[in-house]
């Protein structure tokens, strides 16, 4: 295979894991890429790795550019094993000796994962290293995602190699934004809401500092997906504007789970009690639709509502999964309620409550619950329950 | 003396141990450690820490 020039010089030696669905627990429906990065100067060096099983689709890209021997530095952004995976493989095909520059949270981190044969090399924020006619610079860039992680800035070609951030798991036939156009956005925002979330606030103050650096982008290479270099400010101005992390007025969602339907018969009276204020809803089954899915429509929902039948005395087991999985994105700014239909016990409605106001939510109403099939009565309760949300939204 | 947690990685300060590498002693309390210290993880500022 051979690797893609993406400018003079510098080419894509990556791969493309068109089959890959589920990345460590996120759903990747159009699979995913590892874009690795090679430079050609006096110094030959190559920016990350692919994941180990791609190892030898990206010394092939490299060999269709250089002898792989040649390479004389390796850049790792990030220890995460998408990007370091190959290294171990790497240092041993091209020389022992071959440094790897990281981060100084790296060089703890890579070694935690392949020991310290290799010839791991902290950098600096800040620091620059010359490759001939070019300069590299490195940023930490900690939390995005990982504590190791940083950016590797080319100055004279005003690229910035930004390793997770800006990314999008997405392998399709295009490799820059102007051949996709707005249709990737929705795999970044999966991405951001999935990935980084949590990290907003730091990411925010991360952001003010590399805009007071003023450096000039004219392209940004992520490690995975599309490569912005029609448009680089836009997805950053993007990903300013979600780390503020504001939610759209009128957008409530209401997930749940159901055994025999009576839940999701009073999600979609819930819905309806919603969508008659004029809010923007819709009903999301767990069991039909993936955690990271929900999570990426509740990142910018003002208020999710989330319903579970009970089931021997607790939580029905997909509900507890998305309640974990949404603790950990540290939700702020958003309303919520519970419901659930039960048979004699009832616990689940007032459970996924305690939940939700243990991640700071504000609860604007008491549980509601329907003793087995809502009978009109029921769906009327569900209905108006509906409403009285979106006027706590209004 | 309290043990403090970062709120954004989960790392504790133990001011038994203190932060060497980031030149705060052992046996400092996490109050008087100077407020432009950060999180030696992920640089999370001194506002972020939470007692344990
Ligand atoms: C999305 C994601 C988030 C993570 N968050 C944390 C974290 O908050 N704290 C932590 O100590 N490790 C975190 N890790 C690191 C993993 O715990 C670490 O890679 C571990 O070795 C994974 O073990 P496993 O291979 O058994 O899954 C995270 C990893 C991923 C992929
Ligand atoms: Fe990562
Ligand atoms: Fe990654």
């Amino acid at each position: 295979m051979k690797a893609l020039q993406i400018a003079e010089g510098i080419y894509d030696v990556g791969a493309t894991d068109w089959n890959v669905r589920d990345f460590h627990g996120y759903s990747t429906d159009k699979g995913s890429t590892y874009n690795a990065f090679l430079i050609i100067d006096e110094k030959i060096t190559l920016i990350d790795t692919v994941k180990e099983e791609f190892t030898e689709q990206m010394m092939e890209k490299i060999a269709s550019v250089i002898d792989p021997k040649k390479i004389d530095y390796i850049i790792s952004n990030h220890t995460e094993m998408d990007h370091s995976g190959a290294l171990p493989r790497v240092v041993h095909r091209i020389g022992k000796d071959t440094p790897v520059y990281c981060s100084k949270m790296g060089l703890k981190n890579l070694s935690a994962h392949f020991g310290n044969k290799i010839n791991f090399r902290a950098v600096a924020d800040g620091e620059e290293l010359s490759l001939g006619k070019r300069t590299l610079q490195f940023f930490e860039t900690r939390m995005i995602h990982w504590p190791d992680s940083m950016f590797s800035y080319l100055k004279e070609d005003k690229i910035l190699f930004s390793s997770d951030a800006f990314g999008q798991h997405y392998a399709g036939p295009e490799h820059f934004d102007d051949q996709i156009g707005e249709a990737i956005m929705p795999h970044a925002k999966k991405y951001f809401a999935n990935i980084l979330w949590l990290f907003a606030p730091m990411i925010k103050g991360l952001l003010t500092k590399l805009n007071g650096l003023n450096l000039p982008i004219e392209m940004i290479c992520p490690d995975h997906g599309i490569l912005w270099r029609d448009n680089p400010a836009k997805i950053v101005e993007t990903y300013a504007e979600w780390c503020e992390l504001q939610p759209q007025q009128n957008k409530a969602l209401v997930i749940y789970d159901s055994m025999w339907h009576s839940t999701e018969a009073m999600a979609d009276e819930i819905v309806a009690g919603l969508t008659a204020e004029g809010m923007v809803a819709k009903p999301m089954n767990l069991r039909h639709c993936h955690r990271s899915d929900v999570v990426t429509e509740a990142f910018d929902a003002k208020a999710i509502v989330v319903g579970s039948p009970t089931l021997n005395n607790g939580l029905f087991p997909t509900v507890a999964d998305f309640l974990t999985y949404l603790k950990g994105l540290k939700p702020k700014n958003k309303q919520a309620a519970a419901f659930g239909s039960y048979g004699w016990s009832g616990e689940a409605p007032k459970l996924v409550a305690e939940q939700l106001a243990g991640m700071d939510l504000e609860m604007v109403e008491d549980p509601l619950r329907v003793q087995y099939v809502p009978d009109q009565e029921g769906c009327e309760s569900c209905y108006e329950f509906g409403r009285r949300i979106a006027q706590a939204m209004k | 003396m309290d043990k403090y947690v970062c709120l954004v990685c989960g790392y504790v300060y133990d001011p038994e141990v203190g932060d060497p590498d980031n030149d705060i002693a052992p046996g400092t309390a996490f109050a008087d450690i100077p407020e432009d210290w950060v999180c030696p993880i992920c640089s999370a500022p001194k506002d972020q820490f939470d007692k344990e």
